[in-house]
């Protein structure tokens, strides 16, 4: 195991991090805290509990989520994509490091400043809202695996982009939409039914699920099986990184 | 001198059909400067990325010392720096940083007397702190062959190094050249200067067409395939080349000043003494006479015309 390569990588995305902090961890935290006080505090007092939670409090898992798969992806993707942008990527490829030390540097980097992110905003959350958290192993387990997730499916964007539009394709046209319609701001049982069966469909809604049962035990979808929601698309996406890396697409002619 | 990189057949198909190497065939030996020559597109960095692990090979073996470059990827690797023809850069970071990143993934703990010495070598140490962005061209260049040798490997490829780069720094690069050479690291340059090849390469590859049409000692290609000319400065000009010096077969300027004799540099008889006999016996009075020898661009320029 090229250990020092794996390090160089990650030191290399954390301290991209460090160079753009205000774009990586104070803008994001900032927009979020916009969402608790419009959505939770401002509407939220207008709007009665749910499931025993008051509006408020209910939505930080959802927001939480909804960042942490924007931000994995978004880190992830560009992580990768840059070198590809602007040639460094020939060094990476020279190296002595094999495709699995390669990701776990950049995915591990990506998931990392995620889960960061996600606990800044847990904290921040309980300057607008009271929160509790019933299952803190099994909230830092979703948030952890949700993390390591979706930055493994930003960086097979990050290598599938040829272009900056693609890179932004998936996160703005197909992530965020999901992540809003898969009850980060509601729960499924207020929907009619039909709208229910069709969300089911929405596999962010087994990560929203999953999450804020670990905060308040109410879920829309059992969390054994929001479990494996998490569990079956981690198995895809690795599977994926490792044909891109078999066959070299995108990297290697 | 034992052979460190070995290649066997190897070939390069690019799709749809662009076939970039043909069968090639290369020995590299430990500690020389190999010069790999040939024309745009010729096939010198595929063959270049190919050993690196940046391009796969559609057939053929390539191994760096005695480990083959796809199933011992790793250790091949770490024997080898890369500067790549284009320079590519992470313009945020600063030149300490970068080669620090460099040296840790090619599996190297960080060691920050190896980057000094790297450092001061290239010249680079007073922008160690620098952001790569606001370096120049040449600076830059140099950065990237720092990054390369940050690993201390036995094996580096240069591929265009001086592209761009003014005579002075291009000079100071052959001394860094030179320097490594003489610490045992096997040095393969590509080059568009052929006048680098000449000044620093201990062998030459010609590579045309996806083909190494060549590969010889430097001194001895040039010997070999080189012409020498001997020319005469004439005290009175001619206007044809007298019939009885036909045999010399010589070459009268337009101005009718000068006569050229090309001759073989490896013949036993040049012809050099009864030609200035002859010449005398013509009634043909010189002035002053000098001789050239043909230079490794003329050779390489011969070379793949006849390939062509």
């Amino acid at each position: 195991m090229n250990i020092y390569g794996v390090l160089a990588i990650y030191r290399f995305e954390m301290a991209r991090t460090k160079r753009t902090i205000l774009q990586s961890i104070v803008s994001p935290v900032i927009s979020t805290s916009l969402y608790f006080i419009v959505f939770g505090s401002a509407i939220g007092s207008q709007i009665t509990e749910i499931d025993g939670v008051s509006y408020g409090s209910f939505i930080v898992p959802g927001l939480i989520m909804l960042m942490l798969l924007t931000q994995s992806i978004s880190n992830a993707s560009f992580s990768i994509y840059f070198p590809k942008f602007v040639g460094t990527i020939y060094e990476l490829l020279s190296a002595p490091v094999s495709y699995f030390e390669i990701v776990l540097g950049y995915v591990g980097a990506a998931a990392t400043k995620s889960v960061m992110l996600g606990l800044i905003i847990l904290v921040t959350a309980r300057f607008f809202v009271p929160l509790e958290i019933a299952h803190p192993f099994w909230m830092l387990a979703f948030l952890v695996l949700t993390a390591v997730t979706f930055s493994l499916f930003g960086f097979i964007i990050g290598i599938w982009a040829d272009n900056f539009e693609k890179l932004q394709l998936v996160p703005l046209l197909v992530v965020t939409p999901l992540a809003f319609l898969g009850g980060s701001f509601y729960s499924i049982s207020m929907l009619p039914p039909l709208w229910q069966k069709i969300s089911l469909l929405n596999p962010v809604l087994y990560l929203v699920s999953g999450f804020r049962w670990s905060f308040f035990e109410s879920q829309d979808v059992a969390v054994g099986i929001s479990l494996g929601m998490i569990l079956l698309f981690l198995a895809i996406c690795i599977g994926i990184t490792w044909w891109i890396f078999k066959t070299g697409y995108q990297l290697k002619s | 001198m034992s052979n460190l990189i070995s290649i066997s057949g190897l070939s390069k198909t690019y799709e749809p059909e662009f076939q970039a190497l043909k069968n090639v065939d290369l020995d590299i030996r430990e500690g020389e400067i190999l010069a790999l020559l040939g024309p745009n597109g010729a096939g010198k960095t595929t063959l270049i990325s190919i050993i690196c692990g940046i391009v796969n090979a559609t057939g053929g073996t390539v191994t760096v010392a005695g480990f083959d470059n796809v199933t011992d990827y790793k250790k091949t690797r770490e024997l080898i720096g890369l500067v790549p023809q284009e320079l590519t850069t992470d313009s945020f970071e600063t030149v300490t940083a970068t080669l620090n990143f460099s040296r840790g993934l090619f599996g190297k703990p960080r060691n920050p007397e190896v980057v000094e010495r790297v450092l001061k070598s290239l010249t680079l140490w007073d922008k160690r702190d620098d952001m790569i962005m606001t370096l120049s061209g040449g600076m830059k260049r140099r950065v990237l062959i720092a990054k390369a040798l940050s690993h201390e490997p036995r094996i580096l490829f240069l591929d265009e190094p001086t592209a761009g780069v003014d005579v002075e720094l291009r000079k100071e690069m052959w001394t860094v050249v030179n320097e490594l050479r003489a610490d045992g690291v096997t040095v393969i340059l590509t080059t568009h200067y052929i006048e680098e090849a000449e000044a620093i390469a201990d062998r030459v590859a010609v590579i045309n067409q996806g083909e190494i049409i060549v590969v010889e000692e430097k001194d001895e290609l040039m010997r070999k395939l080189g012409k020498k000319q001997l020319s005469f400065e004439l005290a009175t000009p001619l206007v044809i080349v007298p019939a009885a010096l036909a045999e010399y077969g010589l070459d009268l300027s337009n101005d009718g000043w000068k006569l050229t004799y090309t001759y073989d540099i490896n013949a036993e008889r040049k012809g050099i003494t009864a030609l200035m006999a002859d010449l005398v016996n013509a009634g043909i009075r010189y002035r002053d006479m000098e001789t050239q020898q043909s230079s490794l661009e003329e050779i390489f320029v011969s070379l793949v015309k006849e390939a062509s």
